[in-house]
């Protein structure tokens, strides 16, 4: 705990006052390249340092907690994809990892295998992006479309194990919509042996490149205390040195010991730290996030677990076997009670908060249940979000060229910050 | 008539115009086809295609550009200094395109039965390289201009930072040019060409770059700033400024400025291989060649130099992120100017001993980058960032992991 917090800036002499003339303001956004979607940043600028930054919300304000309250469990999954839109799949299984926990479900071992492995896809996928824009942000558009080749064979493999590529949708409440296709292995296999190279290119041109350090550097710091303060979490916090990973503190999935009810271990990976807590920090914490995913899901794609993807239709929460709708009256009622809209599960009444690691941070869910179809409220906890709030904190001080490579580095979605 | 024309083409003036009027259309058509390299340059980079639909190898693109820009709306935005915003780009780009004035091409023609030879060149001006380096100089007006009458905060951003920046800029390149002006003895151009065309051994041209190679790198580094390209495209920048000046303009207004830019880009090729790599100079031939065939020869290595030079331009750009604005500032005034001011240092030194042009030059330079990193280990003098050093990123930015 004993660190040096670095003090918050303090102008010394404005060129502006010394001149006799006043602060620049610059609107910085919604329309701008750099927000990368719509946010909205009023920056007071003395000549190119930035004396405030008042962050503005809300461009892409879309009402998902209200559509939760309107949409069953399984429905939401749909709003859910559209949050964090750079790793959709992560969000599908945040939602219904809470809800599985309000209706107090075990899911099934081979389940959580496929689940951990998208979860794992999905984080690869977010960080391959977010490396990328750090180099975008301070102009090297190629190191940007270095990840992106392979950021489309994720899209293949999410393609081939539900038929979209973007918006997945993918998990349902006790299981999955579908089961894996045959060969499905492998080709995340295939894709494994393919991810180093363009992290080692990245790498490459970018860790020891004079400029990039220049840039980043020192840039946008925030200590442990104080990133713990403004309830930082994920890369963000870990590259501050606030050591929490939920996937290790609070586990779920695969990530947890005896997770297939047979004694197997939780997954084996690390967790890395950095401690500048700038925006060098974050782009290293993310670049190696990725390889410890690629030993996460190596770790488990050879042996996936047989049996069935969804908990028993006994317990009346997934839709039974085609064969069984058409050709026993159990699975037609069974079936009939699931879709239609004056049915559907009576979860029991109560109030869950369920958390996941996702690649921006702990994306959670807070589902109040009053036993009806329908949450009686969704409300997400979007590590966006939080972050976000500490744009002022970060970029006051700094110059303008800086404001976009914190930004940057802070990966802010506006669809999930706004919801 | 004819015999009149044929006689009027067979003095300097006559060739000139015929020149000019094959120089102007040849370099706009080469500065829309680097726009194509440039998109397939960049293309190559980041594992795309670049342009392929219009023509074969999408080789038309640069026509179907040509023929957007012009139908587009010209739009004006509102609050604009209209005689200003109009004139920013025609300055922008017909300042570019005066530099070609006194470009040496393709070394001289003797036609027979004439007694002097013609110059491959539009102007053999005396002070030719004091031209190129003042009309290089007038570049930035266009900038500074367009960013000033535009009304947008951005582009006024721009307009600052490329004044700033082109400034600070014209004295390393300037004291690297005279570095070879010293060397040299020679404001002419094309005599300076002349001068690199002899070989020692027999074999190795005697091209400045073996002489100067530190002040061809800090002219290099110049020429960068100056073209506006990255690393040090500041002014435009797209992730902080959207546009920079160049926010506010569209359709053919936005498109002189950027063959503005390409002009000023081939310019500046063009002048850094006159200086530095022997001009139209062909590795292997001693002697200049004065027939036909040898002229349309040394042209097309003049070409491949020039078109070597781009690429690398490209390259670059396509490769490394940009300066922050100190930093700009930082190298232009902590790290290039001081030594480019000892380079010059160096070859005066030469010239009061009478050595000038020979192994000493190379030996001064290279004595110059050994006492500049001495002392900037010495006193840790910030080049461009805050640390002169780099600290051992690991050790700062340690990835510890394990069971938490």
């Amino acid at each position: 705990m004993n660190q040096t917090n670095t003090t918050a800036f303090e102008p010394s002499r404005l060129v502006a006052d010394e001149f006799g003339g006043d602060l620049w303001t610059l609107n910085f956004g919604p329309q701008h390249p750099a927000t990368h979607t719509t946010l909205r940043l009023v920056l007071e600028l003395d000549g190119e340092t930035v004396i405030g930054c008042t962050p503005h919300i809300g461009y892409l304000h879309s009402g998902f907690e209200k559509l939760g309250e309107h949409l069953d469990y399984n429905q939401y999954v749909v709003v859910t994809d559209r949050m964090n839109y750079i790793s959709p799949m992560a969000n599908n299984i945040a939602w219904h990892h809470a809800c599985e926990k309000l209706f107090g479900i075990e899911i099934t071992p081979r389940c959580k295998v496929l689940r951990t492995i998208i979860a794992e896809l999905a984080r690869i996928q977010d960080h391959l992006l977010c490396v990328g824009a750090a180099a975008l942000d301070l102009g090297a558009l190629t190191a940007f479309l270095y990840g992106f080749n392979e950021r489309e064979l994720i899209y293949d493999l999410f393609e081939d194990i539900c038929g979209a590529r973007f918006t997945t949708s993918y998990t349902r409440v006790g299981g999955l919509m579908q089961d894996m296709p045959e060969g499905w292995p492998a080709k995340v296999k295939e894709f494994l042996q393919i991810i180093p190279q363009p992290i080692s290119e990245l790498e490459r041109l970018l860790n020891n490149n004079r400029i990039f350090i220049e840039r980043t550097l020192g840039i946008g710091q925030l200590m442990r205390d104080e990133a713990i303060a403004w309830g930082w979490s994920g890369p963000l916090a870990r590259s501050a040195g606030v050591v929490r990973d939920l996937r290790k503190d609070e586990p779920y999935l695969c990530y947890a010991d005896n997770w297939d009810g047979r004694g197997s271990s939780g997954v084996h990976f690390k967790v890395p730290i950095a401690k500048m807590g700038d925006v060098y920090g974050r782009y290293r914490v993310r670049l190696e996030e990725i390889k410890q995913s690629v030993e996460i899901i190596l770790q488990l794609v050879d042996n996936i677990p047989a049996g069935p993807i969804n908990v028993l239709p006994a317990d009346k929460m997934t839709l039974p076997d085609k064969n069984e709708i058409y050709f026993s009256i159990e699975g037609l009622i069974h079936h009939f009670e699931q879709i239609m809209t004056n049915r559907g599960w009576t979860p029991p009444v109560g109030e869950v908060y369920g958390a996941n690691e996702t690649a921006n941070g702990e994306l959670g869910f807070y589902l109040a249940s009053d036993g009806g179809r329908f949450p009686y409220r969704a409300r997400c906890r979007p590590p966006s979000f939080i972050n976000y709030q500490a744009m002022s904190r970060l970029t006051v001080g700094h110059q303008l060229s800086d404001v976009v490579a914190i930004l940057g580095s802070l990966n802010i979605i506006a669809a999930e910050l706004d919801r | 008539m004819v015999d009149w024309l044929v006689i009027q083409f067979h003095t300097q003036l006559g060739f000139s115009i015929v020149l000019l009027l094959v120089v102007i259309p040849a370099v706009l058509t080469g500065v829309g086809y680097s726009t194509y390299f440039e998109r397939k340059v960049s293309a190559w980079l980041q594992d795309r295609h670049g342009p392929n639909r219009a023509g074969p190898l999408g080789l038309l693109q640069p026509v179907a550009d040509g023929v957007k820009f012009l139908l587009k709306e010209d739009f004006m935005p509102a609050g604009a200094d209209r005689p200003l915003y109009i004139l920013a780009p025609m300055l922008s780009m017909g300042i570019a395109m005066l530099g070609l004035a006194v470009i040496p091409w393709g070394g001289s023609y003797q036609p027979a039965g004439l007694a002097e030879p013609l110059q491959v060149q539009v102007a053999g001006l005396d002070i030719g390289l004091l031209y190129l380096l003042a009309v290089g100089a007038l570049g930035v007006y266009g900038v500074v201009l367009a960013g000033w009458s535009s009304n947008n905060k951005y582009a006024f951003y721009g307009g600052l930072r490329a004044a700033a920046q082109m400034v600070s800029y014209e004295i390393p390149l300037g004291l690297s040019i005279l570095v070879i002006v010293l060397a040299s003895g020679q404001l002419r151009l094309e005599n300076i060409v002349e001068q690199q065309t002899a070989l020692w051994w027999g074999f190795l041209p005697q091209w400045n770059i073996f002489l100067h190679p530190v002040s061809f790198i800090i002219m290099f580094t110049c020429v960068l700033a100056e073209t506006n390209r990255a690393p040090f495209d500041l002014a435009e920048c797209e992730q902080e400024l959207v546009g920079g000046f160049h926010t506010e303009y569209n359709a053919m207004k936005w498109a002189m400025f950027f063959l503005g830019e390409y002009t000023h880009m081939i310019v500046g090729s063009a002048f850094m291989v006159c200086l530095f790599f022997g001009g139209w100079h062909v590795p292997g031939l001693a002697a200049e060649q004065t027939t036909l065939w040898g002229v349309l020869l040394q042209l097309a290595v003049m070409g491949a130099k020039i078109s070597i030079f781009i690429f690398v331009f490209m390259w670059i750009r396509w490769t490394l992120p940009r300066f922050r604005f100190d930093q700009l500032m930082r190298l232009c005034w902590k790290g290039l100017l001081p030594v480019s001011l000892a380079l010059a240092l160096v070859v005066v030194v030469e010239l009061f001993f009478n050595v000038p042009r020979s192994y000493w030059s190379l030996i001064g330079e290279v004595g110059v980058v050994a006492v500049a990193l001495v002392a900037v280990s010495l006193f840790r003098i910030p080049v461009t960032g805050r640390q002169w050093y780099l600290p051992d990123l690991d050790n700062r930015t340690p990835l510890r992991g394990g069971s938490v």
